[in-house]
């Protein structure tokens, strides 16, 4: 299935594009893109790290699976501090 | 009301945002203005560059502005967040919270200035004399 990642900020300077489709098995989550974008860019490493997620413009957890054409953006940490996990994605 | 949420390059109007939720049963207005500054954390910053993820930090503020409707019963409210290039004392977000009584508007803004700084996909980037970095609170 296709998924399509888009990059902002950090990220976007290391990846050095605003976005790309990336091809995972069917039945793939979250977590499974992060491992194959690590592989592709190692240079993501210590970003990710620190990087919520969103799918389809909404928080949601590294378990989360992933289907054909969905909008994947790893979220790396805004200026105001951390956020409760738990409060995002339960909103 | 609706309420008026902008994220814009272009420099922000408070004037404008204060009109839109300005209302004759509403006796208080909270304005809350972030600026950049020209220092941080040591360092003497040239200017702010800030990025987006447009669609969702819309989406986000829609949300928290829901939250603080609820919350606090204050229903006239803009946010306005600018992106791009920012120069020293020119505004980077404007909260507007109208209400009839002040104590609701203080505590929603408030609510909304602080929750938007953790949840919302706006990212700023540090130009400073003596390099660039990407702000992680």
């Amino acid at each position: 299935m296709n998924i399509r990642i888009r990059y902002f900020a950090s990220l976007r300077e290391v990846v050095g594009q605003n976005e790309e489709q990336l091809t995972l098995p069917e039945g793939a989550n979250v977590a499974d893109m992060r491992t194959a974008l690590l592989t592709r860019y190692p240079r993501l490493q210590p970003i990710m790290e620190r990087c919520l997620c969103a799918v389809n413009r909404g928080y949601v957890t590294p378990e989360t699976i992933l289907h054909e054409g969905d909008e994947l953006v790893f979220i790396p940490p805004m200026g105001g501090g951390r956020p409760l996990e738990v409060q995002l994605w339960n909103r | 009301m609706e309420p008026l949420i902008q994220l814009t390059r272009e420099p922000l109007d408070r004037d404008t945002l204060i009109a839109a939720v300005s209302h004759s049963s509403a006796g208080g207005i909270v304005v809350f203005e972030g600026v950049v500054r020209d220092n941080a954390r040591g360092k003497q910053v040239r200017y702010l560059e800030y990025d987006t993820y447009e669609e969702m930090a819309i989406a986000q503020i829609r949300t928290i502005i829901q939250e603080a409707q609820q919350r606090w019963g204050v229903d006239r409210i803009a946010v306005a967040h600018r992106f791009g290039r920012l120069e020293i004392g020119e505004a980077s977000v404007i909260i507007v919270v109208a209400s009839p009584h002040r104590a609701e508007a203080f505590d929603a803004c408030r609510y909304i200035i602080d929750t938007l700084k953790t949840t919302v996909p706006i990212w700023k980037k540090e130009v400073a004399t003596n390099g660039e970095e990407w702000v992680e609170g």
